[in-house]
């Protein structure tokens, strides 16, 4: 690809989390029987008229809030006309040239470029169609419109992104604000998060922007850069074998790892878009945008900032912990509960973000029981062996650290006189050991402790043992 | 209050005017139904209310004249039917009308014309002439109807019945069938201005289900002034042109004679933008129609022509024998004014103009005006056949009615004399939400009008 820059911009579409669809009452609620979710309104029957859900427009309007945006006192629900059968209507209710919200930024972390503040067009709402089932039937396609009037926002970035892993990124990030401000769950799979990509390719160095084509069907979150990696080296092996890109949309095909394009049949060309006459323009007051705007938690980046200030955490450490608000807010608890923030950072990164992970996301050990682990082993009290058995155990079977701890006889032992026996045992088993450590070679310590925990089974207290190592080896003759 | 078997009777009487669209056999069993569910304690108790056959009802089907709803029932009521119903009142069958609410004369019914009750040869007006014809009959007392651009006054006026279309956002459009949406409203005939007002009353008010309905309590009822003394009456001379029928002109002379020896004041006024009403309208009208349409494709319900494999072939062949011409002809327009590259030279425009137009009645009504009054339609009911090659002349027959819709306003019609038999109709256009004043004038009028003589 050298001497190629590529352009890429996303259009996302999101599902917002609300109990009810855009426009009427039915459930939003994933995996029903087919068409069981649906009334007159969603189903589009003769004389069926829609009436916004203002608990979506609220959740639009904190996500337009939360990128920055403008948000618009006065937008336009405007008609989307084409025809297909999973559209029950024979239009789709979105926005056009009056949209909800305009004019905001993503800020991204691009391993190319560093900060990446990519500018987010237009924010809007819109209603979702139905879903065609075309492997169900043979010879047939079925249509279920559970899924019809649900409601989404449509976030459309500049054309800012220079290349698929930056798309990656972008997307990325822009899921990670959507699920901390809780307007979405962002799952790819269940269909809550779509993205399509507009993609052309340019010399480096050069500020025109070429044609472009539009990627669809990138159906899962892995797919994103692969796709658009593919259609990067099409074009570009296009142009250099003296071809043309044509604006077209391009298919992605996973399994194949293609993009094909699509059937100029399959496309509509002219939407004749117009307002709709049955949705009064939606009017915002500035009480109604203040008061998402005091809905919206802190955000992932001044969360950041703050757990660097407050807890003297690294960069690093703080966008890892602030990377979802589960993890967050566990942290913020761990340390309140209390524990010293930077041994909590520790163990979350490593023993309860492991668990996690194999987990469905759970945080299994509940913060107060790693604050008390955390003091168990400042205390002396467990080894931090001994510490990730008893934070397993809990994670497993819940129950109080100490306990669990005495039950498995991972106390430490802190009595000089067992640690003695064993301290005896080992060096006696040791002799020429001994014998270089005397010689000047102290860095055998380090051995010595590892073989009286050993011979411990872990319950020794490894600071007592050095100390008692020392002075027997000191001593000995 | 009337007992089912004689409401049916009276209607199987007039079954040659093709007005009723619902089976006599059907309709006897559900007003059995109705009349013994029927809630004694409301306001219109036992009363029989024909609907037009675009208004959703459980009872019945809802085809609006048209074959692409062949048989299909709707599986609620339209909240004006939910208001009738909580009222006390019947539902009566349902109306012939054209299809989808296009056209002035009810020839355009997938169903056959319907016949004007008092010359067969001609047209009861429309599109809802099955409505107003079985109310000039006398088969029923009262009737839905709709309008998008004088769908129940222009009928009211060639039956000589007397029609109200609301204020726009008075009735909820919820269950209406949509044509225009931003122009549809339901409406209203009766026999007499009480018997209409009282069922506009009944289905007006506020509806959660729909976004363009005011929050407002249902209108209520003016009692029959003592006078006129107070009104101010404009007559509109873009309304009066030197082309007017000369009997339609010496009935409203005859009627303004009347309001003025009542009390009223009366005084000429101008709606500069009148000239361009009906090209507005059949811009915005047709754009609307063109989406609203798109639903009916075969997919889901109503029938499927040809039902072929391929998809575009479904919707073609379904759209193209479901639909009648005048329907077809309007998708087209409205699509062709919604596209890209024409969407700003017309809908745009239209919208412009039609905003100028609303702007010319603000004027009038901020000088003092209460109340508009103008003929309904040039003529009396034409003859059927007479405009069905000539669309632009059969569109025409709206051009008194057509700007209450354009302006969102409430208007009007009740009869005021007639040429040779035939009706002749009058209008009166209120201001916004103010239907009581409007009913007012119209209560004084119809009390001294003689409606049935020659002018």
């Amino acid at each position: 690809m050298a001497g190629w820059e590529t352009v890429i911009g996303l259009e996302t579409h999101v599902q917002l989390r609300t109990r009810s669809k855009m426009f009427c009452g039915c459930s939003t609620a994933f995996g029903a029987a087919p068409n069981t979710h649906v009334c007159p309104v969603c189903l589009g029957l003769p004389g069926a008229l829609p009436v916004p859900n203002g608990a979506a427009i609220g959740l639009a309007v904190r996500g337009a809030l939360a990128l920055g945006c403008t948000v618009h006192p006065r937008s336009i629900f405007a008609r989307k006309n084409y025809f297909y059968p999973d559209l029950p209507k024979g239009y789709q209710i979105s926005q056009f040239d009056q949209p909800l919200a305009t004019n905001g930024t993503l800020s991204f972390l691009s391993s190319e470029r560093g900060i990446v503040n990519a500018t987010i067009v237009r924010l809007h709402i819109e209603e979702d169609a139905g879903k065609s089932i075309h492997d169900r039937f043979a010879k047939a396609t079925a249509v279920d419109l559970n899924r019809s009037g649900v409601p989404l926002i449509e976030i459309v970035s500049g054309p800012d992104l220079r290349s698929p892993a930056e798309a990656r990124a972008y997307l990325q990030m822009l899921k990670q604000l959507l699920e901390y401000i809780g307007i979405s769950d962002c799952d790819m799979e269940k269909g809550s998060l779509r993205v399509d990509a507009n993609l052309s390719i340019r010399r480096a160095g050069e500020t025109v922007l070429n044609t472009r084509t539009e990627v669809k069907n990138i159906n899962a979150f892995s797919f994103v850069e692969k796709a658009l990696s593919v259609e990067r080296d099409r074009q570009v092996a296009l142009v250099e074998s003296g071809g043309t890109v044509i604006q077209q949309t391009m298919l992605y095909d996973s399994k194949e790892s293609t993009v094909r394009p699509q059937r100029s049949k399959e496309e509509s060309h002219d939407y004749r878009y117009f307002p709709d006459p049955d949705l009064p323009p939606l009017i915002l007051t500035p009480e109604f945008v203040a008061e998402q705007q005091s809905e919206l938690p802190e955000l992932p980046g001044a969360k950041r900032d703050r757990f660097v200030a407050t807890y003297a955490l690294s960069r690093e450490h703080a966008a890892v912990l602030t990377a979802s608000r589960a993890v967050a807010d566990y942290f913020e608890n761990v340390v309140r509960a209390p524990a010293e923030p930077q041994a909590a950072a520790n163990w979350i990164m490593t023993e309860a973000l492991a668990d996690a992970k194999d987990h469905q996301e759970q945080l299994r050990v509940p913060a107060g029981a790693l604050a008390q682990i955390i003091a168990l082993v400042k205390g002396g009290t467990l080894s931090n062996q001994a510490a990730k058995k008893v934070f397993a155990e809990v994670a497993a079977k819940g129950g109080d650290p100490r306990t669990i701890a005495e039950s498995l006889g991972l106390v430490q032992v802190a009595d000089t006189n067992v640690l003695a026996g064993w301290v005896t045992d080992v060096l006696g088993a040791h002799a020429p050991e001994v014998g270089r450590y005397k010689n000047g070679e102290t860095k055998l310590m380090a051995f010595f402790v590892g073989q009286v925990m050993r011979a411990s089974k872990g319950k020794a207290d490894p600071k007592l043992a050095q100390r008692v190592l020392e002075e027997k080896l000191a001593s000995a003759p | 209050m009337s007992d089912a078997k004689a409401v049916a009777d009276r209607l199987s009487k007039v079954k040659r005017l093709n007005a009723l669209l619902t089976p006599l056999k059907d309709l006897r069993k559900s007003l059995a139904a109705q009349t013994a569910a029927a809630r004694p304690t409301g306001v219109l108790y036992g009363m029989p209310v024909a609907v037009k056959d675009n208004i959703c009802t459980v009872e019945f089907t809802t085809s609006c004249g048209s074959r692409i709803l062949e048989g299909y029932r709707s599986p609620y009521d339209a909240t004006a039917i939910t208001k009738l119903k909580a009222a006390g009142a019947v539902i009566a069958g349902k109306t012939n009308c054209d299809e989808f609410a296009m056209g002035s004369s009810t020839e355009h019914s997938a169903y056959g014309r319907v016949l004007h009750p008092l010359d067969k040869a001609r047209v009861p007006g429309g599109s809802s002439g099955g409505s107003a014809a079985l109310v000039a009959a006398g088969a029923v007392p009262a009737a839905l109807g709709s309008e998008t651009g004088g769908s129940v006054r222009q009928p009211a006026s060639f039956c000589g019945v007397v029609g109200i279309k609301p204020t726009y956002g008075r009735v909820s459009r919820y269950g209406l069938v949509a044509f225009g949406s931003s122009l549809d409203q339901i409406g209203v005939f009766g026999r007499s201005v009480h018997d209409a007002a009282r069922v506009l009353s009944v289905i007006s008010g506020r509806d959660s289900r729909d976004a363009t309905c005011e929050d407002r309590d249902p209108l209520r009822l003016p009692t029959v002034p003592e006078s006129l003394q107070g009104f101010v009456i404009g007559l509109p001379r873009e309304y009066f042109p030197a082309e007017l029928d000369p009997a339609v002109r010496r009935a409203c002379e005859r009627a303004v004679r009347l309001m003025k020896e009542q009390g009223a004041s009366v005084r000429e006024v101008s709606l500069p933008h009148t000239p361009y009403a009906v090209p507005t309208y059949y811009v915005i009208a047709p754009a609307e129609a063109s989406s609203n349409l798109a639903r009916y494709d075969g997919v889901r319900y109503g029938p499927r022509f040809n039902g072929s494999a391929d998809l575009r072939a479904l919707y073609r062949s379904t759209r193209g024998q479901g639909f009648g011409p005048e329907v077809r002809r309007r998708v087209l327009v409205g699509t062709y004014v919604l596209s890209s590259g024409y969407y700003d030279a017309y809908y745009k425009r239209a919208q412009q103009m039609r905003a100028l137009i609303a702007q010319d009645f603000r004027n009038v009504f901020d000088r003092g005006v209460d109340l508009l009054f103008t003929p309904t339609t040039p003529t009396p009911a034409f003859k059927a056949g007479e405009k069905l090659g000539d669309p632009i002349s059969m569109y025409l027959s709206d051009i008194f009615t057509v700007t209450a819709n354009l302006a969102g306003l409430p208007a009007m019609s009740i009869p005021i004399g007639r040429m040779k038999g035939l009706p002749i109709g009058g209008q009166f256009i209120g201001q916004a939400f103010l239907e009581d004043e409007m009913l007012e004038a119209a209560y004084a009028l119809e009390r001294v009008v003689p409606a049935t003589d020659e002018g």
